[in-house]
């Protein structure tokens, strides 16, 4: 009896470990811009590569404005997404216009790559209600703050487009923070169940605001809790564009062929806090850990995988940056003419037709608001 | 016209409106082949296709998430939560995402789902399968929540959430299911969200009640009429919006007035229509507003469950006490 149960836990541990095994790191750019994997290079013309390089350049500015524009109280919630560029913007440019984008709080960079108006990204962060008054044709929800929330609504969004036979996919995003939730497991399992076109992206930042990523599970990554729901999973350098590129439109490619879901982990790093409001990652983070990071940084890369094929230099990337700050100067002005946000035009929009308790309280806010 | 139970009324509307609307979808918890634990969903999936009526892996936040996400490719979910009891697992969709996306989105999307749900006591189950809760859902913004305490009245709301642009919380009291039969249309009908519905007219007391409770307190009535007090029966029906205008008409017409309900009486809807008559309604009382509910614990397990529930002896003694203030 004894030698039975124990036979019973070391082939359970062999599973294990066969599993933790098999999930290894796609890697195509290494961090001196070499391709080291010429297989999984994704097909991309010049033309493509220089737009992503444009984009990420472009982003990463965006991201240096928002935090000053931030300390001079002139913008309001803002994650900062410095080191991250390649796990964003790679997979929303593995997307089509089609395709449904599920966001954490830190993901608004694919939502502009998407089509939000980078006015509306602002008034999001102001706290305006029109920053999420997303335009017709631009497939995304505004940032998710409960963490999870969003995806067991991919899995829903996918089943729905499932249902109406469109060829498109639900791409959602969270962190390593995330994949601990309930939800987490919930959204993977049922777009699973259903063979639901979704794509689950785990940013694997390494650290939920402050606990790392080795006190979240047991599990040695994060890609292997696909194999739980019975759906691929892959983990990638989060840090090379090329690879979550690759991961991405593969995964695009089996969710339009009615081939289900994925679970993609991409191993990036965030250079910056949390969030604005006060996080010091000095408190839980070592600056050796932050030097090892950057030196894998993904517009570093890039940037000579680019030069050393022509496609990049001084010159193109000076241009994104000037174009990037006055596109940002032109959407601060946008976004500080929008109207006065009216506790009114809120409850106005509480139900299709409002109800007499708020009628009454209309009539309130509306004298209070007209003094 | 048909004689139905409630569930077989709810099962007609449901019916009624997968043939109507291609974009409805039920789904939910043992909702398809074996038809709901309760039978709601009794031969629907057969009639319109596992595409239509389809089991969930076993998850309330997973369904509450599909919801929102078929809703928001313009399906017109209809979830089902296997027994309210289970709601706190789906809370977050619920209260968290549904209610506020029309808010939040600035009108750009809007949740038309109605989620169904059995609750309520009486009927001897294990532990989280009667709790009311509804007060959890009346006291969320952006939520429609609507009770039904008839057969005909179960089919006609329910077609209105379904059609209802915004989320709709529909409870289904267990004990009513099955426990008589009316005279339901077999054509369809609709039954105003948002409305009262006088189930007894009197001219002493208004009773002001919702679901199970509505026919403890007809009951109530009758017996009180045998000692010669006309007393009014307003059944809420949905409690959430309110339908003041009915509920104040009563009370200034009786001058007198009881709210009861199943659920504790700590917070919830009873303590809301009493603060509302207060506010509109003062000078017309001639004695204070009472509350019957139940007591501020745990919902019992199943043994003391039929001492706990207020029962019509316990409509009759607080009716009683108002109308000799």
């Amino acid at each position: 009896m004894a030698s039975k149960l124990k036979n019973a836990e070391l082939n359970a541990k062999n599973a294990l470990e066969a599993v933790e095994n098999q999930f290894e790191t796609l890697q195509i750019l290494n961090e001196e811009g070499e391709v080291v994997n010429e297989a999984a290079m994704p097909e991309l013309t010049d033309d493509q590569l220089q737009e992503l390089m444009r984009r990420m350049v472009y982003t990463r500015i965006l991201d240096q404005r928002s935090i000053s524009l931030n300390r001079q109280g002139r913008l309001g919630f803002y994650a900062p997404t410095a080191g991250q560029e390649a796990s964003q913007l790679a997979s929303q440019f593995a997307l089509e216009k089609e395709d449904f984008i599920l966001p954490g709080y830190r993901d608004v960079p694919q939502l502009i790559w998407h089509g939000l108006p980078l006015y509306q990204a602002f008034l999001f962060s102001r706290g305006h209600f029109q920053g999420n008054q997303i335009p017709e044709g631009v497939n995304i929800l505004s940032p998710q703050i409960i963490i999870g929330a969003q995806y067991i609504q991919a899995a829903g969004v996918a089943l729905g487009y499932k249902k109406s036979g469109k060829k498109a996919v639900a791409i959602t995003y969270t962190g390593d923070g995330g994949a601990s939730q309930g939800d987490f497991y919930e959204g993977i399992n049922f777009a699973g169940a259903f063979k639901a076109p979704a794509i689950f992206i785990v940013q694997n930042n390494r650290f939920a605001i402050s606990t790392p990523v080795e006190k979240q599970s047991a599990a040695k990554t994060i890609a292997q809790k696909a194999v739980a729901a019975g759906i691929p999973g892959i983990q990638v350098d989060g840090m090379d564009p090329l690879a979550v590129y690759a991961a991405v439109r593969d995964a695009r490619e089996r969710a339009v062929n009615g081939e289900g879901p994925t679970l993609i982990e991409t191993l990036t790093y965030r250079y910056g806090p949390h969030t604005m409001a006060g996080d010091d990652p000095t408190r839980y983070r070592t600056a050796d850990l932050d030097n090892e990071w950057e030196k894998k940084d993904p517009l570093v890369r890039f940037r000579k995988f680019l030069e050393k094929k022509g496609l990049w230099n001084e010159e193109k990337e000076n241009q994104v940056i000037e174009q990037a700050k006055e596109d940002i100067k032109e959407a601060i002005k946008k976004a500080d003419a929008a109207p006065k946000q009216k506790v009114t035009d809120l409850m106005s929009n509480m139900f299709e037709e409002m109800p007499s308790n708020l009628k009454e309280q209309y009539e309130i806010y509306k004298a209070k608001e007209s003094k | 016209m048909a004689q139905m139970t409630m569930i077989q009324a709810i099962t007609d509307a449901l019916r009624t409106e997968l043939r109507n609307d291609p974009n409805t979808l039920v789904f939910g918890e043992d909702v398809g082949v074996n038809g709901g634990v309760f039978r709601a969903t009794e031969g629907l999936q057969k009639e319109f296709t596992e595409d239509r009526v389809f089991d969930t892996p076993l998850a309330e936040s997973g369904i509450g998430g599909l919801a929102i996400g078929l809703a928001l490719t313009g399906f017109r979910p209809i979830p089902e939560i296997q027994f309210f009891g289970f709601v706190f697992e789906v809370m977050d969709s619920i209260a968290g995402q549904m209610s506020r996306m029309r808010y939040r989105s600035g009108g750009r999307y809007n949740m038309p789902i109605t989620v169904r749900s059995p609750f309520g006591g009486g009927v001897h189950t294990p532990e989280l399968h009667s709790d009311s809760l509804e007060g959890l859902m009346a006291q969320t913004p952006g939520l429609k929540v609507v009770v039904p305490s008839t057969p005909y009245d179960a089919k006609g709301l329910l077609l209105s959430a379904i059609r209802d642009n915004d989320p709709v919380i529909f409870l289904e009291h267990l004990k009513l299911y099955r426990a008589f039969r009316q005279e339901v249309p077999e054509e369809e009908y609709t039954i105003p969200l948002g409305k009262a519905d006088v189930k007894r007219e009197g001219t002493d007391l208004s009773i002001i009640t919702y679901g199970a409770m509505v026919h403890e307190s007809l009951k109530a009535a009758d017996e009180l009429a045998k000692e010669g007090h006309s007393v009014e029966v307003i059944d809420l029906r949905t409690i959430s919006p309110l339908d003041i205008d009915t509920i104040i008409a009563s009370v200034e017409k009786t001058g007198r007035a009881i709210v009861v309900q199943e659920a504790q009486k700590q917070a919830g809807v009873a303590a809301n229509v009493v603060a509302e008559i207060n506010d509109r309604a003062i000078l017309s009382l001639e004695a204070p507003v009472l509350r019957v509910a139940a007591a501020d614990t745990i919902y019992p397990f199943s043994q003391a469950e039929s001492v706990w529930l207020p029962n019509y002896k316990d409509v009759i003694e607080t009716a009683k006490k108002v109308l000799s203030f």
